[in-house]
């Protein structure tokens, strides 16, 4: 029995990018919003032959107002926790009904997308679950704007070290609330998941990257899961025409690398690549920190502390931003780690 | 979207199997083609899991099995899965199924009929296997049918009968099959299973129409809608719930065309009533004991009798309410307990007494919580429930107390 499939090629550049819009008007997220952007381009890339669920939060809330929706495809809730559930109970429903001739056996795209509080808080268990049913095809998308948005800025597991949110003010007698540090959300699915084929960290400031990421975790097939790290006028505290500066500079300071695991084989992609190939210099993280109102009340110290953090990542984690081993100096010869080669491996 | 269904290979002969009442179950899934089932487990439910499992290794049926991460998933598995177009089984028990309560309230508003199995079980803490019936009483108000289980055999006639009602049109709405943990789950009877050709003349291919999720009908489920729309929305539910008392009567009235059971009315069940000066009133496996005491009860020469429920919501008011007129008492029995509640009494004894507030000519209904945590009902105690009824038979007001039975000091 052949299944129909619905090609999906790679993005060449901006001028290949499909004109179709399947995210449309309808909504009323806030003005320069990545999350929505994340949305536009994830339906983009996957077509019509897509069905989208969609866990409580801001993509929710703001985008679907009874007797208006801005989904062209086929649209339905779920619960905060529950986005890996969704997409392993509707892929699965899919499988079944076309092999048992209920359905017409086609390729139909199974999205799933939660927040940060929804998939890297309270859904992790679900998604990590979903991950291991490599029977069922369906990505789950995990828009990160680092706080729970929706509800009025509440810190989650996803908010960087020392922000300030409804959660976390800076006091009189205490400057940093929240001194956590982000929890490494698609590193820890990509070690803890090796039948999932494709896991990659996105940002919408990388528009095709992120199409074409998403393009092969639907290729690909089996459970997948894609993370993109979306800037937030309300939550973080800027003017709204930053979003796109911001989503670079997060990338550009290394704060937020893009990468992709397929099969097993980590690449990192986008300015991270050229980065760590020695191409482009890491910008301080600072330039990152100084433009959004959220770190406003940060010290030197606390500059310090993050500088310290994310250069940790660079300089002594085994895969850059991914993988947050260091091995001791004496192990070195034994397990004969060559980063550098890591870096190059080639595309598959 | 119309496509050849294949044919499944089946026997046309009718047989007979020891089963417990999770194994009818698993049968009742194997006979209703299910598409998809999501099992975790939690005593006494999973039994019906395992059973499942054996057919799906044997080739007996085709079912995507899933093993879940936790019981909200399992809910929402298949709460999704039915959002597609499949017809779904899922069940738990105790906290187990409180651990999935959210997906559970939102299946019901969803209009999604999927059928569940609620294998009583009391809530911890402290730890108890038993049963106990506050764990599918929990979703009382939420809009899930709510039927209950005497023997395997009405297990799995309601299990056949609960996709038949919930998948109608009129209802659309999720279905928790009450099976007493262990009492039922897990004790064989002799069930007989019906052909497969019999139950495909009862039970229609599942059909969403225009609420399919699907790429040829890009509709958007569940937006906000807010205090604009959400009141006009619970009021389709309710008139789902009103329907669904016809729809168990027309479904109750093939069953019994097609497979000789189900019994005088699908709502009730009564036990030498006929003649019956005072009724025991209660649901699941505590008829036994109680059909025990009353037959030990009518050599000593009274007038008693047994009006088991079958389906608590929907609460069949107007049946239920004329039955019990008949009686000059009703000793109504709770496997439950509802803390506060008016009289502090169980929940099955002040549902009773509102549905017959109204009525001009009322029996006085007293109230016993009994065998909590899976305790037997023992004949004693069934002695001091028959004793403390006709006591309480000639004064109304005597009803207004709830008393705990078989509780040591």
């Amino acid at each position: 029995m052949a299944v129909e499939t619905t090609t999906l090629p790679q993005i060449k550049g901006v001028k290949d990018v499909p004109y179709d819009e399947l995210f449309v008007s309808g909504h009323r997220t806030c003005q320069g919003c990545e999350s929505a952007l994340v949305m536009r381009h994830m339906v983009k890339a996957s077509g019509p032959r897509t069905i989208v669920l969609g866990s409580t939060g801001c993509m929710y809330v703001a985008n679907t107002t009874y007797y208006t929706t801005p989904w062209v495809v086929p649209w339905m809730h779920t619960q905060l926790g529950a986005s890996g559930s969704a997409a392993l109970g509707t892929a699965a429903g899919l499988k079944v009904l076309m092999r048992k001739g209920k359905l017409k056996n086609e390729k139909i795209n199974v999205i799933a997308f939660c927040g940060d509080g929804g998939g890297a808080d309270m859904g992790i268990g679900a998604i990590s679950a979903t991950l291991t049913h490599k029977d069922y095809n369906c990505l789950v998308l995990l828009y990160d704007n680092e706080s729970y948005a929706n509800t009025d800025i509440q810190l989650s597991s996803q908010t960087p070290y020392g922000a300030v949110t409804t959660f976390s003010p800076s006091g009189t007698k205490k400057r940093l609330m929240h001194t956590r540090w982000k929890k490494n959300v698609p590193g820890m699915l990509a070690a803890g998941h090796p039948e999932s084929r494709y896991i990659a960290a996105g940002c919408a400031a990388y528009a095709v990257d992120l199409m074409n990421k998403i393009r092969k975790a639907l290729e690909l097939g089996g459970p997948t899961f894609v993370h993109t790290l979306d800037p937030c006028p309300k939550g973080w505290d800027y003017h709204p025409q930053y979003s796109q500066e911001l989503g670079h500079l997060a990338v550009e300071c290394g704060i937020w690398p893009l990468y992709e695991v397929m099969d097993g084989v980590c690449n990192l992609t986008g300015p991270t690549r050229q980065i760590a190939e020695g191409r482009k210099k890491r910008k301080p993280v600072y330039e990152y920190l100084k433009r959004q109102g959220r770190f406003a009340h940060f010290a030197d110290e606390d500059v310090e502390h993050f500088q310290a953090e994310v250069d940790k990542m660079w300089t002594e984690w085994l895969i850059p931003g991914v993988i947050p081993f260091t091995i001791p100096a004496k192990d070195q010869t034994i397990l004969k780690i060559d980063k550098k080669a890591l870096h190059e491996q080639k595309t598959a | 979207m119309a496509v050849q269904v294949k044919e499944r290979e089946h026997s046309d002969v009718e047989t007979e199997q020891l089963a417990t009442g999770c194994e009818a179950i698993a049968e009742a899934i194997r006979l209703a083609d299910v598409d998809v089932m999501a099992a975790y487990p939690i005593r006494p439910y999973d039994g019906v899991m395992q059973a499942a499992a054996k057919l799906i290794a044997n080739g007996k049926m085709d079912v995507e099995y899933i093993v879940a991460d936790g019981e909200h998933s399992q809910f929402e598995i298949v709460k999704h899965a039915c959002a597609v177009g499949s017809r779904v089984f899922v069940g738990s028990s105790g906290v187990g199924w409180f651990y999935a309560f959210e997906a559970i309230a939102v299946t019901a508003g969803l209009r999604l009929p999927v059928v569940a199995i609620c294998g009583n079980r009391a809530l911890d803490d402290p730890g108890a296997f038993g049963t106990e019936h506050n764990d599918s009483l929990a979703v009382r108000d939420l809009g899930w049918l709510l039927p209950w289980a005497e023997t395997a055999q009405e297990a799995m006639d309601l299990a056949l009968m609960a996709w038949r009602v919930g998948e109608d049109k009129r209802v659309s709405l999720p279905v928790a099959i009450g099976l007493d943990g262990a009492f039922l789950t897990h004790s064989q009877q002799i069930v007989k299973i019906p052909t497969q050709a019999a139950v495909d003349k009862f039970l229609p291919r599942f059909d969403l129409g225009d609420r399919l999720l699907h790429p040829d009908n890009p509709i958007t489920i569940a937006p906000q809608v807010d205090q604009d729309w959400l009141m006009e929305i619970r009021m389709q539910n309710d008139q789902a719930m009103r329907q669904a008392q016809t729809v168990i009567r027309e479904a109750h009235a093939d069953f019994k065309k097609l497979f000789g059971r189900g019994g005088a009315s699908p709502f009730i069940d009564e036990y030498m009533t006929e003649d019956a000066d005072i009724v025991f009133f209660g649901q699941g496996t505590l008829a036994l004991p109680m059909k025990v005491a009353i037959r030990r009860l009518r050599k000593e020469g009274h007038k008693v009798g047994l009006v088991r429920l079958k389906w608590f919501r929907p609460f069949a008011t107007e049946e239920i309410t004329k039955c019990l007129t008949r009686f000059k008492a009703v000793g109504v029995i709770d496997r439950d307990y509802s803390f506060g509640s008016p009289y502090y009494g169980g929940v099955l004894y002040n549902e009773v007494r509102s549905a017959l507030y109204s009525q001009e000519k009322r029996p006085t209904v007293v109230g016993f919580i009994a065998g909590l945590g899976g305790r037997e009902i023992e004949q004693p105690m069934a002695q001091e429930i028959f004793e403390k009824t006709i006591a309480a038979a000639s004064d109304i007001k005597s009803g207004d107390i709830c008393h705990w039975i078989g509780v040591r000091s």
